[in-house]
């Protein structure tokens, strides 16, 4: 089994009174898609400034590829390609004269570097756009040249700050497919932010950041697992008087989230005629599902993403 | 453990195909060729950078010298070429100053943090930078010293030369100050208070305007210790126009040394890792 390509043991950073990062600790295997969920402000966004090497912790140790964040910054830098959230692209420039300039700044010059930029902006779709300047691409174009700049450099490790801002769905899906195929044939490592359940759900592993503490670090379908059963949602008129009958009718008092009550359940099919028979005139609604990641993150934290999102 | 890396890096199956040590040159010119294209892809840049000039060009042509001369004052060698030296100074001023809010503009289009994570030398972006801002203004200086004959000022071949050496330092200087000035700063607003409580009174007060040889005392000790006088008066020197003050040798020293701490100040500035959130 080979060793983590990316290690990160005790991290904290504080910003004052606020720690945004609180003795942060987790490993990610060669060739895996992780993901550091969690809900805005839980974080993510400072531990990604760090390992991208433009943010100091306060403690703990950060490697890539074995080397050292602070020992040797430029180890790192050569061994990682970057998308950042904000654009970062020079909107005066052509998307082939971005790659062209980015790939300098690696190394990558001449016959090579053309070659490779084209291979790139062929990959992504946009080779018929490279000689456009940016401020002329639309926001889905323009992300993708983002992405062919992240890899241009041929990284060991590709770090994405929520990848999925300002795409639509369907340019979401293209992104995924995207990431896939760099993961397949370059076995690249992915390392990417995101507060979007759904993105996370796609990732081998899924590390989950809130209030700057790593509440769980598994796979999606693990994660999902721990809560153990079925999900069962009620809504009905008066809540509280709601949630009283449904404590004494199985036992345990279920969760409140946003007016609706969560009730975890070994076995849904089960329950809901029980449900059904016992609060029929007092209940709007009443649905069973598979848990989520949003309901694995209500199960561990006690608290609704959502609403952590909102805050 | 970093044996372990090493021997990962150069490991031929590896996606990396980049130098793992970027070369400073190439990202120099890098750097100084997206100045340039910039420029050139803003229009409006362009024509304020050509207009200036020209505008210089037009008040000087016109006659305008006469009305600078003193009542009562001999018709030679007149304030207007003792000026000379003083426009072109602050035409470059301008010009090198201003290319570096580009930093500004790069910070907040986000392009910045994109150079920032790269495993290049902080050095080579900023040192290209700056000789993008160099070249901006060494073009602009060359248009504004070619007005020189019509200010009464002599352009041999020696004489251009040596302005042309003064104008590149100068140049540079300017640019690595503006560099220094503007990587801390997050809006462009900031940066017209510096220019106007710093480096307009920098370039008052560095013997454009009057000779430093009959100053007050006061003004005398803040024009010695001010960098830009040695500029002026170097230019002066090389241009003829008017009595110098310093040695060329001198002027040349200082002018060369202040743009080496501008530039190192600039890369120094660019180095520092950040510990708090930007």
């Amino acid at each position: 089994m080979s060793s983590p390509i990316v290690e990160v043991q005790g991290v904290t950073k504080r910003f004052g009174d606020r720690t945004a990062l609180n003795a942060v600790s987790f490993n990610v295997e060669p060739g895996d898609i992780v993901a550091l969920l969690g809900p805005n402000g839980g974080g993510k966004t400072t531990l990604f400034r760090i390992l991208a090497t433009l943010l100091a912790a306060d403690s703990g140790t950060v490697r890539v590829c074995g080397l050292d964040v602070d020992a040797a910054p430029a180890g790192v830098r050569r061994a990682l390609g970057v998308v950042f959230q904000a654009p970062s692209l020079d909107r005066k420039l052509t998307a082939a004269e971005n790659l062209k300039h980015h790939g300098h700044l690696y190394g990558l010059r001449g016959a090579e570097l053309r070659r490779r930029a084209h291979d790139l902006l062929t990959r992504v779709g946009i080779a018929d756009r490279s000689a456009d300047r940016i401020e002329t691409l639309s926001g889905g174009l323009a992300r993708r040249v983002e992405i062919a700049k992240g890899i241009l450099p041929g990284p060991r490790v590709l770090l994405l700050d929520e990848p999925s801002t300002g795409l639509d769905p369907a340019a979401r899906r293209e992104l995924w497919n995207q990431l896939d195929a760099i993961r397949r044939s370059d076995g690249v490592t992915v390392l990417l932010t995101t507060h979007i359940m759904d993105e996370a759900e796609q990732c081998d592993r899924v590390i989950l950041l809130d209030q700057g503490n790593v509440v769980a670090d598994d796979t999606p379908e693990n994660l999902k697992g721990r809560v153990g059963g079925d999900v069962v949602t009620i809504t009905g008129h008066d809540t509280p008087a709601l949630t009283r009958r449904i404590a004494e009718l199985v036992g345990t008092a279920p969760a409140v989230v946003d007016g609706s009550i969560h009730l975890e359940t070994p076995d849904g099919a089960a329950l809901i005629p029980k449900l059904a028979g016992a609060l029929a005139g007092d209940m709007q609604s009443l649905t069973l599902a598979r848990p989520t990641l949003e309901d694995a993150f209500l199960h561990i934290t006690g608290r609704s993403f959502e609403t952590e999102a909102a805050a | 453990m970093s044996a372990d890396a090493t021997a990962t890096f150069a490991d031929p199956t590896a996606a990396s195909p980049a130098d793992p040590r970027p070369s400073l040159a190439l990202a120099m010119y890098s750097m100084w060729l997206r100045e340039l294209v910039r420029f050139w892809r803003q229009k409006g840049r362009m024509a304020g950078a050509l207009g200036t000039p020209l505008l210089i060009w037009v008040v000087i042509g016109a006659g305008f010298g006469e009305t600078f001369k003193p009542a009562g004052a001999e018709s030679s060698p007149g304030y207007l070429q003792f000026f000379f030296p003083g426009i072109v100074v602050l035409t470059v001023l301008f010009t090198a100053i201003y290319s570096t809010i580009t930093v500004i503009e790069d910070r907040q289009e986000g392009f910045l943090q994109g150079v920032l994570v790269a495993p290049v030398s902080r050095a080579g972006v900023v040192i290209g930078k700056m000789l993008g801002g160099t070249t901006l203004a060494v073009i602009q200086g060359i248009l504004v010293l070619a007005a020189g004959p019509l200010a009464g000022v002599r352009l041999s071949l020696a004489s251009t030369a040596g302005a042309l050496l003064f104008l590149v330092l100068v140049s540079f200087a300017l640019t690595g100050l503006g560099m220094v000035i503007a990587w801390a700063m997050d809006s462009s607003g900031g940066f017209h208070a510096i220019m106007n409580l710093l480096l307009m009174p920098m370039w008052m007060l560095s013997g454009a305007v009057f000779p430093y040889a009959g100053a007050h005392s006061v003004l005398r000790a803040l024009m010695f210790v001010n960098p830009m006088t040695y500029a002026v008066d170097g230019l002066r020197r090389a241009l003829g126009a008017g009595a110098a003050h310093f040695s060329f040798t001198v002027c040349l020293i200082v002018t060369a040394g202040f743009g080496a701490l501008t530039a190192c100040s600039a890369v120094a500035i660019a180095n520092r890792k950040s510990g708090r959130e930007r």
